[in-house]
């Protein structure tokens, strides 16, 4: 698969140029989805096929909350109630808040951000999710000077969430990110993918997405957002901080001791399609390198 | 009715392999095609290492010799789908890009431990026949008894593979334990009748 850099991905212009020749053709904007199940050969359904469809996103999910299996978080995910839902922004902040996902929707328009995912396991898709950056949200509240990091809390909730009822992480799921992360524009809020709602199984109603860490890095039903003075630890580092460091950053020079970082298998391809070289960044270098300027990014890893 | 116990054993153990052959054919592998066939050999052959394993004691707590003439069957068989799980790793997902995969040997743990348990499944797969155990005699055993390593090998391939404390692949660590220390049990029997 070609790389696919921030400068393709927000092409605002030959999107916007696209959905006007999709509804131009007759098909409304929601469509989108649904040229990808059933495409054919036209130049449209070519671009679209650079996605991952509808189905692979919502059907192949590591979400531990609703079960360790790729298929369970669709499966155990489908009741599970997402109102009313509050999220406490605290911490090293000027005005703590708790904002209701109404509220958020209200006041942040989410736009679509087409992003490449690439899973710790070797594996990655393209998705385009709906979604504003994380600073926008953070203006809300003025982080103070000591707000070095940012630490996210997903949902604890074992009647709804029955991976919960075991040990398998420390729940709730955390992350986090450094405040300098947290506010580069690529780092997003995720209300929505394939311009529909947010479904259950991809982190619903809010989740965060960082396009050049690995995917656990990107925390789903997110209730709390604290700003600290410390790096906080995340879940996975706590369950192996040999594994998986704090940054997490997508790295193919260093390797893990489960599976190869150098290569990746596109979702969605054949079976005899060959694995892709994974890039440094997921290929979001340009954007974000100088974020770690002067770092030995194999001993922060 | 004995006749026929074995053919059927037989095609009910080749059920898997027809299964994943007919899922690549209609394309029912997932997103995921090639894990999909490397997850299902890997178990399949987890599950004909406890199958094998489960043999002696079944013969000995049914006090039934048949369960015997299955075992080496269903050794072979543990030698076919580990084969088939290696060529999937090593054709079909690095597509023999052997720098790569000998790093993968040197640097991953349970993938050297794979790997070791196909390479120590050779020889028993080679000396399997009844003329090879005539051959052997008593060294023939002894050198069988390899399984029990291979076993404990694959169990931990399992465990260390998994991302976190999974249960399936303790579920099968456990049962192989429990059929491993069944055979403790009958060596004691044998020396206080002995």
């Amino acid at each position: 698969m070609k790389k696919i850099k921030y400068s393709e991905i927000t092409p605002e212009k030959i999107y916007k140029n696209r959905r006007s020749f999709i509804k131009s053709i007759g098909l409304g904007a929601g469509s989108i989805a649904m040229t990808s199940f059933f495409s054919t050969n036209d130049a449209l359904s070519q671009e679209e096929k650079k996605y991952t469809s509808y189905k692979d996103i919502t059907t192949y999910n590591n979400y531990y909350e609703f079960g360790t299996s790729k298929s369970d978080p669709y499966i155990n995910s489908q009741n599970f109630k997402t109102k009313p839902w509050n999220i406490s922004i605290e911490g090293e902040v000027e005005n703590p808040i708790k904002i209701s996902m109404e509220e958020i929707s209200e006041t942040i328009e989410s736009e679509e951000r087409i992003y490449r995912l690439r899973c710790v396991e070797g594996w990655s898709m393209v998705i385009p999710w709906m979604g504003f950056s994380l600073s926008k949200l953070l203006s809300k509240v003025t982080p103070t000077s000591k707000a070095k990091f940012v630490k996210f809390e997903s949902v604890y909730d074992p009647d709804q969430m029955r991976g919960q009822r075991y040990p398998v992480l420390n729940w709730p799921y955390k992350e986090g990110l450094r405040i300098d992360e947290a506010m580069h524009p690529l780092t997003t809020v995720v209300t929505g993918l394939y311009n529909k709602k947010l479904p259950n199984q991809n982190g619903a109603p809010l989740r965060i997405f960082i396009p050049w860490k690995y995917g656990f890095k990107s925390a789903k039903a997110i209730v709390k957002i604290e700003l600290v003075e410390k790096m906080p630890t995340s879940s996975w580092m706590w369950a192996s901080p040999r594994e998986y460091g704090f940054y997490s950053n997508v790295n193919p020079d260093v390797n893990h001791p489960r599976w190869s970082q150098a290569t990746e298998r596109v979702i969605g391809n054949d079976i005899f399609a060959p694995r892709v070289k994974t890039l440094m960044f997921n290929g979001y270098g340009d954007e974000v390198a100088n974020l770690y300027t002067g770092m030995d990014l194999k001993k922060y890893f | 009715m004995n006749k026929f116990l074995k053919p059927g054993i037989f095609i009910l153990s080749l059920t898997p392999f027809i299964i994943i052959i007919s899922k690549i054919y209609f394309n029912q592998l997932g997103p995921e095609p090639v894990k999909e066939i490397t997850h299902h050999t890997g178990e399949w052959t987890l599950i004909f290492i406890c199958l094998t394993l489960a043999m002696s004691p079944l013969k000995r707590f049914t006090n039934l010799v048949i369960w015997i003439k299955f075992r080496r069957m269903l050794g072979l068989f543990v030698f076919f789908y580990a084969t088939i799980h290696l060529i999937t790793y090593v054709v079909i997902d690095y597509r023999l890009d052997w720098q790569q995969i000998f790093n993968d040997v040197l640097k991953k743990k349970y993938i050297f431990i794979g790997f070791s348990a196909w390479l120590l499944l050779i020889p028993l797969a080679f000396t399997s026949s009844q003329k090879m155990a005539k051959l052997l005699r008593h060294n023939w055993k002894k050198l069988h008894r390899l399984i029990y390593i291979i076993a404990i090998f694959g169990s931990l391939h399992y465990i260390w593979l998994s991302k976190t404390i999974f249960f399936k692949p303790l579920i099968f660590m456990l049962i192989i334990l429990v059929l491993l220390a069944l055979r403790i049990k009958i060596k004691k029997r044998e020396t206080n009748y002995g």
